[in-house]
């Protein structure tokens, strides 16, 4: 057995009165994968970033190679080997990709910054990812998960001795996924000691060789990859049986709700046409940069379009979320931080701030908002230390719920979900699928776009497959077969790739 | 993240408390009593119906201040605005002598025409920052310029005086008062009450703070982040309107060096009261309360004779930036 490279002894943790970590014990040893998997706020997050020097435990060591250690600033973990990829992302947004990738680290040429050979490198790292990103974009115009792989390459570029990723797969599609843990496979190889988390637990089986299950707070199980199955870690995270992850479909009315028609968002979509009908799931699928997000945004109003599109036979007043949100229509966007949440603020005001006016005579009634707070945090099961936190400070998934409460406190007879389960577990995964799936039932229509297949092809009655812009085609019913759907969505672009 | 507020988080939070809270609020008692310490006078009715008076165009106006940097704006332009509605009201309520004759009809219209000025001018503003897409400060700037030029212009370089006669008619409305309180505080007062409550009752209130902590947030929202933008700048406008109601019967005059400097004090006092500079969390209290700070200061160095009143802008800078110093203690405690 080899030595553990960097290890946790009685490491118990709590913001404010709080406790998230309970005398936790933990090693990780060079040339392995260890999988970190637990419910959301389980204190995956807090845990490694005790690891990664972020944040000092308050109990308990750190150890590196058997000797305590804190480390007094980042740059000292960074030099100690130990780096550290988020959840939340932490690029900086109006910097390019390069100058995000050298950040703290530039390579100068006498007083002058040697921007062509961090450029290079930039490009090298960002080939061995299979991202073909220019290395002078800005990082606020790639897509979130361009912004993952960025991430990736500049903890390649960093030359590891551990590194720890939280939730690395959560935003990247399958394609992009096997280029990660080819990667990581690659680190290995090379002694890199990896620790990460993920919610997709057969990635987990796939790639690492041993796995840390934390619940409340508590370690319940630590294990060879190989002497657990898929479904024995998710009992071991929820601490229950699971049932059938995906509730059954519901069938769909006649009934148009939304008929879009010629939708054209320029730069982004050309002539998209679809129709959703009443109490129908219908899935939305397609690689990363298909347009899947920029379609539904056009539809919403979020971006100018042209074309039509009717909501209940009438027509939608273009270019106005509020419009479309009092037509019935919603739209639940897959980048919570920029765009969901407002992480600075209470959970109250977040919950409320798209259906403000429900709460509003002239002045907005606090007491109202606090019970539909209350009744937000026990139908979608929001863990929050203490009501009056900022959004910021839940754990990912829990943001995650609040977004979807948030949505759903307006009412919306027409739901579009962008990525609905992205960093949640399983057994809320559950819950959420549950959920849409009781909207359809009561007659509420649902788009769910997801780079998860089997999630669409678990919930949707119908899906639509978009390639480049355009819709490639549509499967129904038993013919909603992963492969269907891969046709679809890379016949397109192969056909493109040839005329290029 | 500091090792101590994460041992202590407990002791952090009473820190914030202190410090973010209650800070201004300190501070004005303190130099409360200080002022009544150095000077017999200073609690005197005369005085503080003084301070109060003199506070209230800058305290009108920086009631509006905080709306809009609370939505993440700024506002330069609100002193040579202040001049340019000056200038027009005291030029429009002269030239409508001979029609309306001296009298309460006459007042009435001037000061409808200086809250339609500061309307129109509060709404270009807005207009080329939420919908032609200029930065704030740049439009503001340049809109100080104009307007300062503008009433110069009006001027002719001198002064714009209102007529003798109307002058001893509208006089009142500064000297005068409800029940021995003058009317600039009351109408101050009235002004600071409802901005705190619209502030932080309505959806107004919080669609500007959600638009200052993140606009792309509030878009997807389905707040209108260009409409509630320009109200801000609307509102301020129409403030300043206000404001000059109150001003010009004090002197009954308009100059190129009237409200000079007026947008930095409402600015300052908008900061010392805990509002963040960049947006996201504003406090209409707290913008009262920097408004007397800062008055406060002016009126002891003028009464108590150690320090120098020249030193009065020294001064007040100094408190301004340990305002942000404890804004920015308070961030890094969260
Ligand atoms: N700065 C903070 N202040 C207060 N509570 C916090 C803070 N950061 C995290 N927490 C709480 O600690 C708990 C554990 O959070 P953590 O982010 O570690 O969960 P996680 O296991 O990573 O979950 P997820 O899968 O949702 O990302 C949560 O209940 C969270 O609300
Ligand atoms: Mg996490």
């Amino acid at each position: 057995m080899t030595e553990a490279v960097l290890s946790l002894d009685g490491i118990s943790h709590r913001f404010g009165p709080i406790q998230v970590l309970f005398d936790v014990d933990f090693d990780l040893r060079p040339g392995e994968v260890h999988a970190l998997i637990g419910e959301n706020g389980a204190g995956k997050s807090t845990m490694m970033k005790i690891l990664g020097g972020y944040l000092a435990p308050s109990e308990g060591d750190v150890l590196l190679e058997g000797k305590p250690v804190r480390f007094a600033s980042l740059r000292d973990a960074e030099a100690a080997g130990i780096i550290m990829i988020h959840q939340e992302f932490n690029l900086a947004l109006q910097l390019t990709v390069e100058e995000n990738i050298f950040l703290g680290r530039e390579l100068w040429r006498g007083p002058f910054l040697d921007h062509k050979a961090m450029q290079a490198q930039s490009r090298t790292l960002l080939e061995r990812l299979n991202c073909p990103l220019d290395p002078r974009e800005k990082v606020s115009n790639i897509s979130v998960p361009s912004r993952q792989m960025v991430e990736i390459a500049k903890a390649l570029g960093r030359n590891a001795r551990v590194l720890i990723m939280d939730e690395p797969t959560a935003v990247l599609t399958n394609r992009e996924t096997d280029i990660l843990l080819e990667q990581i496979e690659r680190l290995r190889a090379a002694g890199t000691a990896i620790l990460y988390t993920s919610h997709k637990l057969d990635e987990v089986k796939r790639i690492a060789d041993r796995v840390t299950v934390l619940r409340d707070g508590h370690r319940v199980k630590q294990a060879d990859v190989g002497q657990l199955t898929e479904h024995d870690m998710a009992e071991a995270m929820v601490g229950r049986e699971l049932s059938d992850l995906f509730p059954d479909k519901a069938t769909p009315q006649d009934e148009t709700v939304l008929e879009v028609k010629g939708l054209t968002v320029p730069g982004h979509i050309k002539d998209a046409s679809f129709k959703l009908h009443r109490g129908e799931v219908l899935g939305f699928a397609g690689l990363v940069g298909s347009g899947r997000t920029e379609l539904m945004e056009g539809v919403v109003g979020l971006r100018p379009a042209t074309g039509s599109i009717k909501v209940g036979g009438k027509a939608l007043k273009p270019g106005s979320v509020l419009a479309a949100r009092e037509a019935g229509l919603v739209y639940l966007t897959e980048d919570r931080k920029e765009k969901g949440l407002l992480l600075g603020k209470s959970l109250r005001e977040n919950l409320t701030l798209l259906a403000l006016d429900r709460f509003t005579r002239v002045a907005i009634d606090s007491r109202a908002e606090d019970r539909a707070l209350t009744r937000a945090i026990e139908e979608f099961d929001i863990r929050a230390g203490d009501r009056r936190m900022m959004a910021g400070n839940l754990s990912g998934g829990n943001q995650q719920k609040l977004l979807l409460a948030k949505t759903m406190l307006a009412e919306p007879d027409i739901v579009i979900i962008d990525e609905p389960t992205r960093g949640i577990d399983i057994g809320t995964k559950q819950q959420i699928y549950g959920f849409i799936s009781r909207l359809a039932a009561q007659g509420k229509s649902v788009i769910v776009i997801s780079s998860e297949l089997p999630e669409v092809i678990g919930l949707a009655s119908r899906v639509v497959v978009m390639a480049s812009g355009r819709i490639a085609g549509e499967v129904e019913g038993a013919n909603i077969t992963e492969d269907a759907i891969l046709r679809l969505a890379m016949g397109l672009s192969e056909r493109r790739a040839e005329a290029v | 993240m500091t090792e101590a507020t994460l041992g202590a988080p407990g002791r952090a939070k009473l820190r914030r408390l202190n410090f973010h809270v209650l800070g201004p609020l300190l501070a004005l008692i303190v130099l409360i009593i200080l002022g009544a310490m150095l000077n017999p006078n200073f609690l005197s009715y005369g005085n503080v119906t003084n301070v109060l008076a003199r506070s209230a165009f800058i305290g009108i106006i920086a009631v509006g201040m905080t709306f809009v940097i609370t939505a993440g704006g700024i506002d330069l332009s609100v002193g040579s605005m202040a001049a340019f509605v000056a200038g027009v009201m005291i030029l429009f309520m002269n030239s409508l002598i001979p029609y309306l004759g001296i009298g309460i009809p006459l007042i009435m219209a001037g000061m409808g025409v200086a809250i339609i000025t500061g309307f129109a001018a509060g709404w270009m503003n807005g207009f080329l920052i939420s919908k032609v897409n200029i930065e704030a400060f740049i439009v503001t700037l340049g809109s100080m310029g104009i307007y300062r030029s503008l009433v110069t212009w009006l001027a002719d370089g001198g002064t714009l005086s209102l007529d003798f006669e109307l002058r001893s008619l509208y006089r009142p409305v500064y000297y005068d008062g409800f029940l021995g309180v003058s009317w600039p505080i009351i109408v101050f007062a009235i002004v600071a009450i409802l901005g705190e409550l619209v502030m932080r009752h309505t959806a107004f209130g919080r669609h500007c703070a959600a638009i200052g902590a993140n606009e792309q947030v509030a878009r997807y929202s389905a707040v209108k982040v260009d409409r509630a933008r320009m109200a801000t700048y609307m509102l301020l406008g129409m403030l300043v309107g206000v404001a000059t109601i109150m001003y010009v019967p004090r002197l009954g005059s308009a100059s190129g060096s009237t409200g000079v400097l007026w947008e930095l004090e409402a600015i300052a006092a908008v900061i010392i009261g805990g509002t963040v500079l960049k947006g996201g969390y504003g406090r209409v209290w707290g913008t009262v309360v920097g408004v007397l700070i800062l008055s406060l200061i002016d009126n002891i160095l003028n009464l108590a004779s150690i320090v120098s009143p020249y030193l009065n802008g020294a001064i007040q800078g100094v408190i301004v930036i340990l305002a942000v110093v404890l804004q920015r203690e308070n961030k890094s405690a969260d």
